[in-house]
């Protein structure tokens, strides 16, 4: 019983054994939640690139235009695809039965992937795809085999190739294993104008999955220096009462 | 209109206190509890977290209060009522913040409550009662912890849930009736949130406050155990107080006023800087919505269940069932009742005891953190032996106490207690 499910486990989740055989180390990229132009920036390319399948279903496009400081007009002219109300949440227009039906799999919503994935995730993820003539959209990705996704950002990086090493397996036979991946074709931004690219985008999926993050943090600092005088206070009076037990 | 004098002899205020009095019990309430129950003068740091846990347990209870006014307990709406109250309700954030970090807060503070008592013979009589409400309080907690944590629906919630009530079904021949008479379905559902919800904001929070009340009545008939882990009322003075106590307001008043400001500091920081304590307080699969096909790779609980969780798991499955973990988890919790007759130590506080039982001490905290750090990563490699090593420790500090407590080579105890900080 239990062998027939390991069984139907591995056909049915293939991207789990790949995974546990190589757990590619995530890219580092770090979020600056204060750098408005960047956030400026990802929202435009989250809109232009992401928005046709990827909702933000728990961001409204007004919240997102105050926080950000993107003025009303900009808005309804530069961002919004799929509605004319600023106040409705930022939901794509791709109905999840037909993407199931053209991608296996309905596109997640992202509004809260930086908080379940990490940023370092969806840094590495962009930039992870690499062509393989074996996936039905031509490409892979090393951070998530096996991916679902068409690399709709190829015409900005172009197509990585992979790059494979000789490993021995434990049944001693060598065998190729992916290491990497280097430069393939050229798209029409540079390596670190792509990176920019990907890292606005972290930025600004940073910023959906908590939008009060950045108001959080300052106003803390004043909440933090409050409590410190609290403190000092309540320790005198303390010391102030107690004189007189010995 | 004048107050007519009182027929006990009872001189009664005068104002609106005098007739409040004459009706209500309010001063008297205001002298027996706060102005005139005196305490020790010797507390120390290990005392805070008496006032903290009722502190934090107010803050439960009025922010939940807020969080219930725009949660919908339904497995349809739930997630996306808590991102609701994340981005459109005003102050949502940090209403529910103080309330996911409080949950924490109040384990970290529970547990050093409970070491406190373990350190200084706090369960020994005539304090028994005192420390079984405790227990009480930490059962119930525990499970106003773990129903608490599947309200938001995510995908954590659910397998944790899962996981948690088919613990249930290991009973054996009521196991799996049980089951489903707890999750109100086959599986855990939208009635399972529901229930859940009613159990999380009202029956255990009354249960919950109804024995806060009798742990602090308790402690205020027998008067609070100190330090040194001897009867301040042994001494008493001429005005028949004793020599070393000291009314409770406004000396430990001020005093917890300096704790309180110090455990905010700590919890806001968490609060205001970083609320998820590195997927500590808030895990990180948690953030995605309750699928039942998506089993997240490792179910593991919260950090203040690791502990048990570790127990559960450090015992295999014998003659066929897997009830033994169950069974070793629940007496894990169920041993803690009986501390108070497990020491037999002549002297309670452990700075008169011997170096047995601090050694014991310090070996049951490591294997009570190991046991927290074990339940938290897949049994593999060192984790099960680590398991097994940890709960046999766990046990053996309860189980073997009686009889080290006994032979321990025990120090004199003063007769009065031995200053203040």
């Amino acid at each position: 019983m239990f062998k027939r499910f390991l069984l139907m486990a591995s056909i049915l989740l293939p991207g789990a054994t790949v995974l546990a055989q190589e757990a590619y180390p995530l890219q580092h990229f770090d979020t600056n939640i204060n750098d408005s132009q960047s956030l400026q920036r990802g929202a435009r390319d989250f809109m232009n690139y992401c928005s046709g399948c990827h909702s933000l279903q728990y961001l409204r496009y007004n919240r997102m235009a105050k926080d950000l400081k993107i003025p009303l007009p900009e808005l309804r002219q530069n961002l919004m695809f799929t509605s004319t109300k600023p106040f409705v949440h930022i939901v794509s227009a791709m109905p999840p039965a037909d993407a199931v039906k053209w991608f296996g799999v309905a596109p997640p919503d992202l509004t809260l992937m930086a908080k379940f994935m990490g940023t370092d995730y969806i840094y590495s993820f962009l930039e992870g795809f690499y062509a393989d003539p074996s996936r039905p959209w031509g490409v892979n990705n090393i951070y998530k085999p096996n991916v679902a996704m068409p690399f709709v950002l190829a015409s900005l990086q172009g197509v990585q190739k992979p790059v494979y090493k000789s490993v021995t397996g434990p049944d001693g036979h060598a065998r190729m294993q992916l290491a990497g991946v280097a430069p393939g074709t050229a798209g029409s931004m540079t390596p670190a104008q792509y990176d920019q690219f990907v890292g606005d985008v972290t930025n600004f999926l940073n910023y959906a999955a908590e939008p009060i993050k950045a108001k959080r943090e300052s106003m803390g600092v004043f909440v933090m220096l409050f409590l410190l005088a609290f403190f000092v206070f309540a320790y005198l009076l303390k010391k102030e009462y107690w004189k007189d037990v010995h | 209109m004048s107050a007519s004098s009182d027929s006990s002899g009872n001189e009664p205020g005068r104002g609106l206190l005098g007739w409040i009095d004459q009706r209500f019990p309010l001063s008297r309430l205001w002298k027996e509890q706060l102005a005139e129950y005196y305490a020790p003068k010797n507390f120390n740091f290990w005392y805070y977290f008496g006032s903290l846990a009722l502190l934090v347990l107010v803050n439960q209870i009025v922010t939940g209060i807020f969080l219930t006014m725009s949660y919908k307990p339904s497995a349809a709406e739930a997630f996306a009522s808590v991102q609701y109250i994340m981005t459109d309700v005003k102050w949502g954030w940090l209403i529910r913040y103080m309330h996911t970090t409080g949950a924490s807060a109040f384990f970290i503070i529970v547990y050093l409550h409970m070491f406190r008592g373990l350190m200084y013979g706090s369960a020994r009589k005539p304090r028994e009662l005192i420390w079984i409400f405790g227990c009480l309080i930490f059962v119930l907690l525990m499970a106003e912890a773990f129903m608490g944590y599947v309200l938001p629906w995510g995908n954590m919630s659910f397998w944790g849930a899962q996981v948690i009530t088919s613990l249930f079904g290991s009973l054996p021949v009521i196991g799996a009736g049980l089951v489903q008479w707890i999750r109100g379905d086959y599986v855990i559902a939208d009635a399972t949130v529901n229930r859940f919800f009613a159990l999380h904001v009202a029956a255990l929070p009354l249960a919950l406050i109804f024995l806060v009340v009798a742990h602090v009545m308790a402690l205020h008939e027998v008067g609070s155990n100190n330090p040194d882990g001897i009867e301040i009322k042994k001494h008493k003075g001429a005005d028949g107080h004793p020599l070393d106590g000291i009314p409770f307001h406004p000396y430990y008043t001020v005093k917890d006023l300096v704790g309180v400001a110090g455990f905010l500091l700590l919890f806001c920081g968490v609060i205001f800087f970083e609320p998820t304590f590195g997927g500590f307080f808030l895990e990180r699969a948690n953030f995605t919505p309750a699928n039942p096909l998506l089993t997240p790779p490792d179910i593991t609980p919260v950090w203040y269940f690791t502990p048990f969780y570790a127990m559960l798991r450090a015992v295999p499955s014998f003659a066929g069932t897997q009830v033994w973990g169950v069974l070793t988890m629940g007496a894990a919790i169920v041993i803690l009742f009986f501390v108070p007759w497990l020491d037999r130590s002549p002297v309670k506080s452990i700075r008169y005891k011997g170096p047995i039982y601090k050694i014991m001490l310090t070996l049951f905290v490591l294997a009570f953190i190991t046991l927290g750090d074990v339940g938290m990563h897949h049994p593999a490699g060192i984790y099960p032996l680590l398991a097994r090593v940890g709960t046999a420790v766990y046990f053996a500090f309860f189980l073997l106490m009686p009889w080290y407590t006994k032979i321990d080579r025990v120090k004199p105890v003063p007769e009065r207690v031995t200053g203040h900080v």
